[in-house]
């Protein structure tokens, strides 16, 4: 296939900028596509006209919108997709090696992320069902109803959902896929070397029947972040925390930083650990080690030395592969200098008593690896004494975990806050204890990877509740 | 020979004739300025007679160091013909400590009369009304707009905005503020477009696209936009063009700053993919865009490389001064038979990030 050139859309509709940023081979440098990048002023521009791009959607019932993410589903993970300006086409395939290529996941990885989103968008119903506690479609689209004996409205806090995304992984996008069911048009920037994933879902709900008003597209610079961010009403952001601590006090953005996940073992299962070690390995390397549900730090009452080199043994000597290889365990970085910054991050902490690297005797070589032209890091996991230590408690976009050695009673006043929490542990008092944390955002009990999303669980705040507002309603009688 | 290069070459035989003139002016006792006469008595070489062309200018004098203008006293600029004779005094930079300061009294006149004569009527109607919106205070720039419209019959509403301050909110990451000022200014220019008739404004592109979004500037009567102030590469460009002027109101950009006067702009659009191209007001004033690393020699054309500004009129004489900007270097154009500047923008401007802020 021909480079492509990837468009701004603007409330659905191609616009060719006049500046263009190349997505390049993680590797070679190749050109995959060139991507339009707008003024901030284009999206200043489109919002004004974005009750538009929202009547398109109400235009359609909840039930049909459902219907019509459906086949979006099927089309992004079967279909012949527009990629390109010109009406370029892409295969799943295509898609699939373009997207290894700029991000430097192995196919293996782009497909699993492929089937998360897959599933998402074909089980809008339960999903929609899990956010909304079990309010009939019905009272979405007439915004009022009887439910559960009782009146019931809600109205949109918005007229636009802006997103700002990353390029780590894939799978984040399908957080904004209720949006479309939920009559919410998004506003989108991508990111930089992922423009692929927003674009050809995009494309499937527009072959599937959505109205193209429903999506803008708007690969843009700082100040347009900025402005999606701001002017939305309602906004996701993705990013480190430098990123994303200027936002931590807007209830209207809700943000989607690191996760600082993390595996617990309580006192009564200690004893146990070894049971757990394929668990808390997949925890912290499945999908290379880069979302925010893999966990970063395991927090054990003792055997902390142990259970890291167990977990050492197992991660230590994985090494890259080939990008088609099935069993491929790591992603090359899209941005060497990433690589090189966090491998050099690491060993400078490393450099402070109290801890010790644990894979370094596992692995045949340094912890960063060039080969193929692509940067690597290997898995890297680090005993540490107390989350006194720097890196007890950090998150890399890599296979890196802590193990610190916490009493039981003293966990989670030290764990910090966390996206995900497995407590492997049957203690009674302490189910209690972590369930009135509000450190914790979702809650494993019992031995479930990190990694394992409840489709009918609200993930990193819920999007309905993010986008609708309950209401008090009166009626008068007919 | 065509007509463009025969052109070209009257235009150099110009150049050269009024650079002997205005060297000889400045550095004559009986003309020139205190500082040109000390720094030619320290140089230990007399331009006045040694400089026969403007290439002589370029081998010879080193470059300008604008910070003379700062930290020298006015006075040593006046050259003597001006003796007794008070002088405007226009600032630059600032944003922290001491602005650069240069003194005046026609050129900016000179300048935008000149420049009124390449306006289009339809678009700057005369005998009516303009608006400012943007930085007035101790800059050249008020002078002469306010002048510019005067010469076509017009007044002139003005707003002011400080750039000093915005810089130095965006400087110090205060965005909310930038914010609350930029439209403490827009609420003034808004107010004034809707109890008075104006049909056209001076402004900077953020200060347009900001009034834009607030009032439709084509129900509002305006017909043509100066704008300057900022960087406009190509995307923005056309933005402002099609969506901010909607192809209907004239949309004249212009590079320009106290030290050399405005240049005007070369015709532009989807033809060229809205590529600006700036030509100085030659022979008062001569771009060239050279290489940053050997100054003295010029970039291939459509090259990038660092823009270097050279004034020479009989207020003021700067030789090889290098501006903080970059461009493309372009052409002659039939109208304007020199080289032009095009795509400018700061320098180093992917390298490292800038503080424009709204001006």
């Amino acid at each position: 296939m021909a480079v492509p050139h990837i468009p701004c859309l603007r409330l659905g509709e191609p616009y060719v900028s006049l500046n263009k940023i190349e997505v390049t081979d993680y590797r070679d440098g190749a050109t995959k596509a060139t991507v339009s990048q707008v003024n901030a002023g284009v999206v200043r521009r489109d919002l004004q006209r974005i009750d538009l791009a929202r009547a398109a959607l109400r235009a359609f019932s909840t039930t049909e919108l459902i219907e019509i993410g459906a086949k979006a589903g099927e089309i992004f993970l079967n279909g012949q997709v527009e990629i390109g300006v010109e009406g370029e086409m892409q295969s799943p395939t295509q898609y699939v090696e373009t997207l290894s290529s700029t991000s430097g996941l192995p196919h293996v990885m782009v497909q699993r992320n492929m089937a998360k989103i897959h599933y998402a968008l074909t089980n809008m119903q339960v999903v929609l069902n899990g956010l909304t506690r079990g309010i009939d479609p019905s009272i979405l689209d007439a915004g009022v109803g009887e439910q559960f004996g009782t009146q019931v409205c809600f109205y949109p806090t918005s007229n636009a959902l802006g997103l700002v995304m990353p390029s780590n992984s894939p799978a984040v996008n399908s957080l904004w896929l209720p949006a479309i069911a939920l009559k919410t048009p998004i506003v989108m920037k991508p990111g930089r070397e992922e423009p692929w994933t927003p674009y050809r879902l995009i494309q499937s709900f527009i072959q599937a029947g959505c109205p193209r008003e429903a999506f803008g597209f708007y690969p843009t610079d700082y100040e347009g972040a900025a402005d999606i961010l701001n002017r939305c009403g309602r906004a996701l952001i993705f990013g480190d925390k430098s990123t994303t601590d200027q936002y931590a006090n807007n209830p209207a953005i809700q943000i989607h930083g690191p996760g600082w996940s993390k595996i617990l073992i309580g006192d009564d299962e200690i004893e146990n650990w070894r049971d757990h070690i394929d668990l808390i390995a997949g925890s912290i390397a499945d999908n290379g080690g880069r979302s925010c549900v893999n966990a970063s730090a395991v927090v054990v009452p003792k055997y902390g030395r142990e259970i890291a080199d167990a977990l050492a043994q197992k991660l230590g000597p994985i090494k890259p592969t080939t990008v088609d290889d099935p069993e491929a365990k790591l992603s090359g970085f899209a941005n060497p200098k990433m690589g090189e910054w966090i491998d050099g991050a690491i060993d400078a902490d490393l450099s402070e008593p109290g801890c010790e690297e644990m894979t370094a005797k596992y692995r045949d070589g340094d912890r960063k690896v060039v080969t193929g032209g692509g940067t690597y890091l290997r898995p890297t996991i680090v005993y540490c004494e107390s989350f006194d230590h720097p890196l007890s408690n950090r998150e890399f976009l890599c296979p890196y975990a802590s193990v610190v050695e916490v009493p039981q009673a003293e966990m989670l006043n030290q764990m910090g806050e966390s996206l995900v929490v497995t407590a492997i542990t049957g203690d009674k008092a302490f189910h209690e204890d972590l369930l009135a944390s509000p450190m914790i955002d979702r809650l494993n009990l019992g031995p479930i990877s990190t990694m394992k999303i409840s489709w009918d669980q609200p993930h990193e705040g819920n999007m309905f509740e993010f986008l609708y507002k309950r209401r008090s309603i009166g009626i008068a009688a007919a | 020979m065509s007509s463009l290069d025969q052109n070209v070459q009257d235009a150099k035989v110009q150049l050269d004739a009024h650079a002997v003139e205005i060297v000889k002016w400045h550095f004559s006792p009986e003309s020139g300025s205190p500082f040109w006469l000390d720094w030619a008595k320290e140089a230990g070489w007399n331009p006045a007679e040694e400089i026969s062309c403007f290439d002589d200018i370029i081998t010879k004098f080193p470059h300008f160091q604008d910070e003379w203008l700062r930290d020298m006293p006015n006075e040593v600029w006046r050259p003597k013909a001006y003796d007794g004779r008070p002088f405007s005094i226009f600032e630059t930079g600032g944003t922290t400590g001491m602005p650069k300061q240069r003194i005046g009294w026609e050129d900016y006149k000179i300048d935008y009369s000149e420049f009124s004569e390449t306006l289009n009527d339809d678009h700057f109607p005369r005998d009516h009304y303009w608006m400012m919106v943007g930085p007035t205070g101790p800059r050249r720039l008020r002078l002469s707009i306010e002048h510019l419209a005067n010469v076509r019959g017009c007044s002139t509403y003005f707003v002011d905005l400080d750039p000093r301050w915005v810089k130095r909110l965006i400087s110090n990451k205060q965005f909310d503020q930038a914010r609350a000022y930029m439209d403490h200014v827009i609420d003034q220019a808004i107010t004034i477009l809707k109890n008075r008739k104006v049909s056209a404004l001076f402004t900077t592109p953020k200060l347009l696209e900001a009034m834009a979004e607030r009032k439709d500037l084509i129900k509002a009567g305006i017909k043509g936009v100066f704008c300057g102030g900022t960087t406009m590469d190509q995307q923005y460009t056309r933005f402002l063009v099609e969506e901010i002027c909607e192809n209907q109101i004239g949309f004249v950009p212009t590079y320009g700053n106290t030290l050399m006067g405005l240049a005007r702009h070369r015709p532009f659009g989807p033809e060229n993919d809205y590529s600006i191209t700036y030509h100085a007001p030659q022979p008062r004033a001569v771009l060239r865009v050279v290489d940053p690393k050997q100054t003295e020699n010029l970039v291939d054309y459509d090259a990038w490389g660092r823009v270097e500004l050279t004034t020479l009129t009989k207020e003021f004489f700067m030789p090889r001064f290098l501006e903080r900007d970059e461009a493309i270097r372009r052409s002659p154009w039939e109208e304007c038979p020199w080289d032009g500047v095009a795509e400018v923008r700061p320098f180093g401007a992917m390298e490292k990030k800038i503080v424009e802020g709204v001006y």
